[in-house]
C-alpha cells in the first residue's frame, strides 16, 4: 500500500520550489499529502502537475466542494484529488474562497472530465468556476435558488424543538 | 412502369415527399424513460436519418441527496445509503464504505475478514458484469443468453441472502467485519456455484463472443481512445478496454488483494466489443480470486477486536456485562466519537474506481462525505462516443458503458 515512488517530502519540495511562497499549508493525512493554495494559482498548479515530467500527476480523480461557515472570508473550499497513474501517487489540493465572491478558475481546459464535476460542485455549493463552458445545475432542478450542500440548510425542519442537535446530529 | 404512371399508382413505398425524407435534421428526445436505455437517462440527439450528429444528456432524475443525508447519519447508518449507488454490486459499495471508516478509526481487520470480503466482493463483481454483458446481448437481439445468466446471478443473490438476509440492497457486513461467520448454507451454495458456474458461463460466452452477428454489431461501436478516456476520467472495465491497465485492486491493494494471483485483462480499441470482452475475462479472473480466497480462508475472528465502540457486542453480553451494554447503547444511538481526519479510500467497483472522500470533525456524523461515482464521471464521454454512429449503436454503447442510474445521480 505504501510503495510510492515518491515520498511526500520530495513532492512537497518540488511543488514549493516552483510555487514559492504560494503554498499556504500542507499536511499528510492517512497517507495522502494535502496542500492548500491560493485560488489564483490552482489552474496553473494543476496544469503544471499534469505536464511536469517528474511528478506527472495526470489523472483527475475527483473535484468536490466543502463549506466551513465559521471560517470568515474562506467559507467555501474546492478539493481536488489528483493521481499519477505511473507513479501511483495521489495528491490532494485544497483552495478556499469567500462566500461573497466564490470564484475559482475552471480546469475544464486541462481535464475535459472536470466539466461535470465542476458543475456538480457549483450545483451544491455555489462555487463559480471561471471559464467553464456550461456552468449550470446538473443534479438539482433548474429553478432551484439555493445551494443545498451549504451548512445553513439542515436536513430537517429547524423549527422543531424536540430534536436537539446534540442528540440527533447536525 | 408507364402503365403504373398512367393508372396513377404510386411507385415509392411511402407517401412522404422527397423533401421530408432527405431534407431535415431531426431532434430526437431519447429518454428519460425509454425501454432501450435501461435506466432513467435522457439524451436529446440531433439525428440525420438514424445517424447521430450530436447529443446532450440531462442527468439527475433520481437524485436522492445521499451526500447531504450522510451528513446527518452516524457512520453505521450510512452503509444502507451506499447500497443504492451501484445497486448491481451493492456489497462492493458497502465494503468500500466500511473500509473507509476502518481506515479513519484505525481498525485492525483480521485476515479472515479480508478474505471473506474478497469472496463477497468478487461475487458482486460477477453479478454486475453478468448483467451488463447479457444486456449487451439483449440490445443486439440475443435474449436467451440474458435469461441463462440471470439464473446464475440469482444463485449469487441467494449467497448474499445467506450472509446478510438481503439480496439486492444488501447492507452486508459491518464496520469492523461481519455480523456473523459464513453459514453452512453459504458454504454449500458457494461450493455448488464454483463447481457449476464456469461451465454455464462458458456456454454463455460461446453464444456471443465468437458470434458473427454480435461481433459485427459491437465492433467499432462507441469507440474511445486511451488518451481521451483518461482525460474524461474513465476507470474500470471501460478504461481497461482502451488498453490502460489501471485497476485499484492492484494499484492500491485493499482487503488483502495483494495475496491473490490474477491478471488485469485489457482491450485494444475501446469499443463495445472490447468492453464486453474485458468484462467476460474479469468474470473468469473473479472466479480465480474466489477460489484462491475460499481455499485459503484463514481461521480466526470474523470481526475486528480493537474497536468495541464501533462493532456491536454479542447480545448475550449486552444483558450480562456493563461495558457491552454501554457500547451497544452508544452504537445504536450513534453516539460514538470518531477521530478528526480526512480520508480518501477507493475500491474497484463494478464500473471503476469507487472512492469515498470522508472529512470528519470528530462529530457523530461525517462533516462531509463525497462519493467518487465512476458512472457520473465517465458518462460525460458518451456524446463524443456516439457522434457519427447510428441510434442502435448508441443504445449498445450506453449498455456497454454500464451506466447505472443510481450511481450516476447519487
Amino acid at each position: 500500500m505504501s510503495d510510492f515512488t515518491f515520498s511526500h517530502e520530495t513532492v512537497l519540495e518540488r511543488i514549493s520550489k516552483k510555487f514559492e511562497g504560494l503554498i499556504i499549508k500542507s499536511d499528510v493525512s492517512y497517507n495522502i499529502l494535502t496542500i492548500e493554495v491560493e485560488s489564483s494559482i490552482t489552474h496553473q498548479l494543476i496544469k503544471w502537475l499534469k505536464d511536469d515530467s517528474i511528478l506527472n500527476l495526470s489523472f483527475l480523480t475527483l473535484i468536490g466542494g466543502i463549506h466551513y461557515p465559521e471560517n470568515k472570508g474562506k467559507e467555501l473550499g474546492v478539493v481536488y484529488h489528483l493521481h499519477g497513474l505511473e507513479s501511483n501517487y495521489r495528491l490532494r489540493i485544497k483552495t478556499f474562497v469567500s462566500i461573497e465572491n466564490p470564484n475559482v478558475d475552471s480546469i475544464v481546459d486541462i481535464y475535459v472530465g472536470a466539466n461535470w464535476m465542476e458543475r456538480e460542485t457549483f450545483d451544491f455549493f455555489g462555487i463559480l468556476f471561471v471559464g467553464h463552458p456550461n456552468l449550470c445545475r446538473i443534479l438539482n432542478e433548474e429553478n432551484m435558488d439555493y445551494f443545498p450542500m451549504r451548512k445553513e440548510y439542515h436536513l430537517e425542519d429547524d423549527t422543531r424543538e424536540d430534536k436537539d442537535d446534540r442528540y440527533f446530529g447536525r | 412502369m408507364s402503365d403504373l404512371k398512367e393508372n396513377k399508382i404510386r411507385t415509392s413505398h411511402t407517401s412522404l415527399s422527397k423533401e421530408t425524407i432527405d431534407g431535415d435534421i431531426a431532434t430526437l428526445n431519447f429518454g428519460p424513460t425509454h425501454p432501450a436505455t435501461h435506466g432513467i437517462f435522457q439524451n436529446i440527439m440531433k439525428v440525420d436519418g438514424d445517424k447521430v450528429l450530436s447529443s446532450e444528456q440531462t442527468v439527475g432524475y433520481i437524485h436522492r441527496a445521499f451526500e447531504k443525508l450522510a451528513e446527518r447519519r452516524p457512520y453505521n447508518q450510512i452503509t444502507p445509503i451506499t447500497d443504492r449507488l451501484n445497486y448491481c454490486s451493492s456489497p462492493i459499495n458497502n465494503m468500500g464504505w466500511e473500509m473507509t471508516v476502518e481506515k479513519l478509526i484505525g481498525a485492525e481487520i483480521p485476515k479472515r475478514v479480508d478474505y471473506m470480503r474478497v469472496i463477497i466482493m468478487e461475487l458482486a463483481r460477477i453479478a454486475d458484469h453478468l448483467v451488463c454483458n447479457s444486456v449487451i446481448g439483449v440490445d443486439t437481439g440475443a435474449l436467451s443468453g440474458f435469461m441463462y445468466v440471470f439464473q446464475e446471478r440469482k444463485k449469487i443473490y441467494e449467497m448474499f441472502e445467506e450472509v446478510c438476509g438481503a439480496r439486492l440492497t444488501t447492507n452486508i457486513g459491518r464496520i469492523g467485519g461481519f455480523e456473523r461467520d459464513f453459514s453452512k448454507g453459504f458454504h454449500d451454495k458457494l461450493k455448488a456455484f464454483l463447481a457449476n458456474f464456469p461451465k454455464a458461463f462458458e456456454e454463455f460466452d460461446s453464444l456471443l463472443s465468437r458470434n458473427r452477428i454480435f461481433i459485427d454489431r459491437t465492433r467499432d461501436t462507441g469507440p474511445i481512445n486511451a488518451n481521451r478516456a483518461l482525460e474524461y476520467g474513465f476507470t474500470g472495465p471501460n478504461l481497461r478496454a482502451t488498453g490502460i491497465d489501471y485497476d485499484v485492486r492492484v494499484m492500491n491493494p485493499y482487503s488483502s488483494y495483494e495475496d491473490f494471483d490474477f491478471i488485469i485483462p485489457v482491450g485494444v480499441n475501446g469499443d463495445t466489443y472490447d468492453r464486453f470482452m474485458v468484462r467476460q475475462e474479469e468474470i473468469r479472473q473473479s472466479i480465480r480470486i474466489i477460489k484462491q480466497a475460499y481455499n485459503n480462508l484463514p481461521e480466526g475472528k470474523y470481526f475486528a477486536q480493537n474497536i468495541p465502540e464501533f462493532y456491536l457486542p454479542p447480545k448475550d453480553d449486552v444483558y450480562t456485562k456493563m461495558e457491552s451494554l454501554i457500547y451497544h447503547f452508544k452504537i445504536v444511538m450513534g453516539e460514538t466519537p470518531v477521530p478528526v481526519g480526512e480520508v480518501y479510500h477507493s475500491v474497484e467497483g463494478g464500473n471503476g474506481e469507487l472512492g469515498f472522500h470522508l472529512v470528519s470533525d470528530g462529530g457523530r456524523t461525517p462533516y462531509r462525505l463525497q462519493f467518487r461515482r465512476p458512472c457520473f464521471i465517465y458518462y460525460q464521454g458518451y456524446p463524443e462516443m456516439i457522434t457519427g454512429q447510428t441510434i442502435s449503436e448508441a443504445v449498445l454503447t450506453l449498455s456497454s458503458l454500464n451506466v447505472i442510474a443510481g450511481e450516476l445521480d447519487a
